[in-house]
């Protein structure tokens, strides 16, 4: 499988505070790679920094073998955690859907058929094609998250990015975004994911990474939360930040 | 009755104010749907006050005063869109400062003349009746330029104005498109100067969008919305003006202004209505 992502060393600086520390990560293609930490570890900023969003303080990263920002627009989509979004900005369910679209799309011209049958799948796709003409103010957590992660699919993207989809949604949002997201996954899209769900992350992922500024365990979902790296976080965290030398789970069940 | 409809418009002089009206009341509340849902109310204000050093440069060097001023105004855009990004402040600080600075400038180049006939007030309040031929070509062609680029970056614009975050995640040059922002905003500014004049220049950007966004929860209509109103009342306000014996560019924000709060009361009413 080719590589989507790979980040060589990647360290993140905020003023004075060490955001990331020296990761290095490879995500190919049609896999999903779970990112789990703490709060403050620096998930979010992991997937900002591969978004081209941050620029980082040292290392580089590799998006399908270029930079961030030498993608041609509409590759990579991002949903953030939290959407800063002006929830009364006048838009309807539709509209933000269609925005996924105006990456890929010239300037000056209309939306062809293509585009309007890809925000109509996205919409079906998310089961929100009945919301489509509801004001976004006027739906809850799980359908905005919807909505937003519709608005990434109609992108059609080349790497997917998702930072904790499942916070703050319901079981049954939760499982349907699940089924989505291995279907695309099963089609080949690299996937990476912020989460706080360990329970489910055998059902989610390939693979899971611990984090917490530095990459602490790495591999199989089942091993890593077996091997307890996750628990410990607070306790080995900054002593012994090495537990990816452990070759149990340093081994990787890439194919 | 109809005569009396038509008597502004025996004056060469009048109808170039009507046709002022209606380019700047249009450009100014198109764009100005942006300036609200951005937030960015204070800056066209920023902008008209920062352009008052060019109108005193320009008059100093004997040169067209649109020169001066709309040199000065793209300046201090690019400035704010720089100062912004670099500083990591907020806006509003960014324009609190830069425009500040600017017009002070102004005033102190003005201060230190021992005479000048440059028509202060013409420039602060506008004065739509002197408007000249070359002034009408000028505004013509900058408010076409406006709109077309507008027009060219709708999709960006609006992706961006409402979600820059994911927006330049997918690609888009946000940075690119807020500096075009800024400096169509200006060039807005330059040419509504002579009719609006300085003081008033913004609320013809943000009422007018003010008043759409009380009517309407969708973009498109919105847009369409603002841009009518921003006509209807610099052509109604303009026509009011030459009636009520009234400053021009006051008359034409007073009626914005009614139109806004019967907007804002119109609105509370439905929501009461059974």
């Amino acid at each position: 499988m080719a590589i989507a992502v790979r980040t060589r060393n990647l360290t993140v600086r905020y003023e004075r505070v060490l955001a990331l520390d020296g990761v290095d990560l490879t995500l190919d293609e049609g896999q999903a790679l779970g990112i789990v930490g703490p709060n403050g570890s620096g998930k979010s900023t992991l997937l900002r920094a591969i978004a081209g969003l941050i620029a980082p303080s040292a290392g580089n990263i590799e998006v399908f073998g270029g930079t961030p920002h030498s993608q041609t627009p509409g590759t990579i989509a991002y949903v953030p955690q939290v959407e800063a979004v002006d929830w009364s900005f006048p838009a309807n369910v539709y509209d933000v859907v269609a925005m996924g679209r105006f990456p890929r799309m010239r300037a000056l011209a209309p939306a062809s058929k293509h585009d309007r049958e890809v925000v109509d799948a996205a919409l079906d796709a998310l089961r929100i094609g009945d919301l489509r003409y509801r004001h976004i103010s006027a739906l809850s957590g799980g359908q905005q998250q919807r909505a937003f992660i519709a608005r990434a699919i109609a992108q059609e993207p080349r790497l997917l990015l998702l930072d904790e989809p499942t916070t703050g949604v319901d079981a049954s949002t939760e499982e349907a975004l699940r089924v989505f997201v291995r279907g695309l996954v099963e089609r080949g899209m690299p996937v990476l994911m912020t989460t706080h769900d360990l329970e489910r992350a055998a059902e989610w992922f390939d693979r899971l990474m611990v984090v917490d500024r530095r990459v602490l365990a790495e591999g199989d979902p089942e091993k890593v939360l077996e091997s307890g790296a996750y628990a410990g976080i607070r306790e080995h965290a900054h002593t012994h930040g090495h537990l990816r030398g452990d070759p149990q789970l340093q081994e990787r069940d890439d194919v | 009755m109809f005569d009396a409809l038509l008597a502004p418009f025996q004056y060469e002089f009048m109808q170039r104010a009507f046709v002022a009206a209606l380019v700047v009341g249009t450009l100014c509340s198109t764009i100005g749907t942006y300036v609200v849902l951005r937030k960015l109310s204070f800056i066209g204000d920023g902008i008209a006050h920062a352009s008052f050093a060019g109108i005193v440069v320009a008059y100093l060097r004997g040169m067209d005063y649109y020169v001066g001023a709309g040199i000065v105004a793209v300046l201090t855009a690019l400035g704010i869109g720089y100062v912004t990004r670099r500083a990591k402040i907020s806006l509003d600080t960014a324009i609190g400062v830069l425009f500040t600075g600017a017009f002070a400038f102004g005033v102190f180049l003005m201060s230190r003349l021992p005479t000048y006939n440059i028509d202060l007030q013409g420039f602060l309040f506008g004065n739509i009746l002197a408007v000249s031929r070359g002034d009408i070509g000028l505004i013509l062609v900058l408010a076409a330029l406006v709109f077309a680029v507008l027009i060219v970056i709708y999709r960006p614009l609006l992706y961006t104005s409402f979600d820059p975050v994911v927006a330049q995640a997918s690609g888009i040059p946000v940075a690119l498109i807020d500096y075009v922002l800024l400096v169509l905003l200006a060039l807005t500014v330059v040419i509504s100067l002579e009719t609006v004049g300085i003081v008033l220049v913004a609320a013809l950007l943000v009422t007018p969008a003010a008043t759409a966004y009380q009517l309407t929860r969708h973009f498109r209509r919105m847009l369409a919305l603002s841009a009518a109103i921003g006509a209807v009342c610099a052509v109604a306000g303009l026509y009011a003006s030459y009636y009520l014996h009234a400053a021009s560019g006051a008359t034409i924000v007073l009626l914005v202004t009614l139109v806004f709060f019967m907007a804002m009361l119109s609105k509370r009413l439905r929501r009461f209505a059974p």
